[in-house]
């Protein structure tokens, strides 16, 4: 173990929001990942949960491939709600 | 047909961050990694002129804040190594890098801390001139660099705050105690000056990193702005910034200041300031020291594995 694995750190800032990410450290195992954690990202109550997650256990996207993954979205305006005419005059709709 | 670059360029252009998975071109990577990387090492080799005072700051209410202060530079510095990760460079390399002399990291941790005053100094002067750097780097084109820039900018300003109270209260007291400020004021000013490097005109890497969008204000327009924000502070506490040219230019709206020695800028850029051997010995002796807790660390974490699996 030359380099210590990396971790990313996702911190819930209070109850009612997603754990968000915050950003990555090193640490031999889980427990010390959480403990560096809560002393990297935590130190001016950021936080009431923390999730740590091996770096190597995230798959992420390619940013070549956004072309199919997300261009598609992108000419469908009738999945939103400005796509559709309403009268001005009618309400709660 | 756009080339690569000329599609990353547009999207400089743009106002569009680059993120670590995208296309850059291998300079902008490099050029990145160099510079993130010696913020970093700025960090940790800053703990050690304050952490130099921790154990006789004048009281609780000052030894907690220093405290509190030396740890967030490590926590800053962890948040730098893990950004320049993100480009490709390894931590355990970086941390070599540092300890062999090979990487760089500001200047102005060479200089040593002689009294209690020179921690007012550092938080107001140095805190303050790292500050105006790291503003406009929080609008740094590189996503994970500029991430980290608004989290250490949140944090800082409390830092500068705690320095200038401490000069306050020096300035504000008795005839030697005031005199300890001017001494530290003295002292610090210029190293602090020299902290937004070379001028414009000897500055080599500063073209292209405008172009993208790395920095986005020249070393000369930042070190003016921190002499204009300071002569008014230092008004305040009335002290006298040592610097006999010093004037506000009606015509040019700012002021204008004397040359800055660059011989004794080179000369400590190149490992000949007052601290830089021991800057070096105390961040090798910490590394060589803490083996055996890393050891452990991973030996603990092995034999987890074993019994678990």
């Amino acid at each position: 173990m030359k380099n210590w694995p990396l971790w990313e750190v996702f911190i819930r800032s209070k109850n009612g929001l997603h754990h968000k990410h915050v950003g990555s450290l090193h640490a031999t195992d889980a427990e010390m990942a959480m403990q560096n954690a809560r002393d990297v990202y935590t130190r001016r109550s950021e936080g009431v949960s923390i999730w740590v997650v091996e770096s190597k256990h995230i798959t992420a996207s390619n940013p070549e491939e956004n072309g199919e993954l997300f261009e598609p979205a992108q000419d469908k305006v009738y999945r939103h709600p400005t796509f559709y005419e309403m009268p001005d005059e009618l309400e709660h709709i | 047909m756009k080339s690569q670059e000329d599609i990353f360029q547009e999207k400089i252009d743009a106002e569009l961050k680059i993120e670590a998975k995208d296309w850059m071109p291998e300079k902008y990577r490099k050029t990145l990694i160099r510079q993130i990387s010696q913020h970093a090492h700025s960090e940790i080799v800053g703990m050690l002129p304050e952490g130099n005072w921790i154990s006789r700051a004048p009281n609780l209410r000052r030894k907690v804040a220093l405290l509190a202060k030396v740890q967030d530079e490590a926590g800053h510095g962890l948040y730098l190594y893990s950004a320049a990760e993100t480009l490709g460079a390894e931590r355990d390399q970086m941390f070599r890098d540092l300890n062999s002399g090979k990487a760089k990291y500001s200047s102005i941790f060479n200089y040593p801390t002689l009294s209690w005053a020179d921690i007012g100094a550092i938080g107001w002067l140095v805190d303050g001139a790292a500050i105006m750097n790291q503003v406009m780097l929080t609008r740094t084109s590189y996503g994970p660099y500029a991430r980290a820039m608004v989290k250490i900018c949140k944090e800082e300003s409390f830092h500068q705050r705690q320095g200038y109270e401490i000069m306050m209260t020096l300035a504000q007291g008795t005839p030697e105690q005031k005199e300890m400020a001017q001494d530290a004021l003295n002292r610090w000013w210029w190293p602090s000056l020299m902290m937004f490097g070379p001028s414009d005109k000897e500055s080599t890497h500063s073209a292209q990193s405008m172009k993208w969008k790395i920095k986005r204000k020249s070393n000369d327009e930042l070190r003016q702005h921190f002499v204009d924000v300071s002569v008014p502070q230092a008004a305040y506490l009335d002290l006298k910034i040592p610097d006999e040219n010093l004037k506000w230019n009606e015509e040019r709206g700012h002021h204008d200041f004397g040359e800055i020695d660059w011989e004794e800028f080179w000369n400590v850029v190149k490992g000949n300031g007052p601290c830089n051997r021991a800057r070096l010995k105390a961040r090798n002796k910490a590394y060589d020291d803490g083996k055996w807790v890393r050891d452990a660390a991973v030996a603990y974490a092995e034999k987890q594995l074993a019994v678990s699996s």
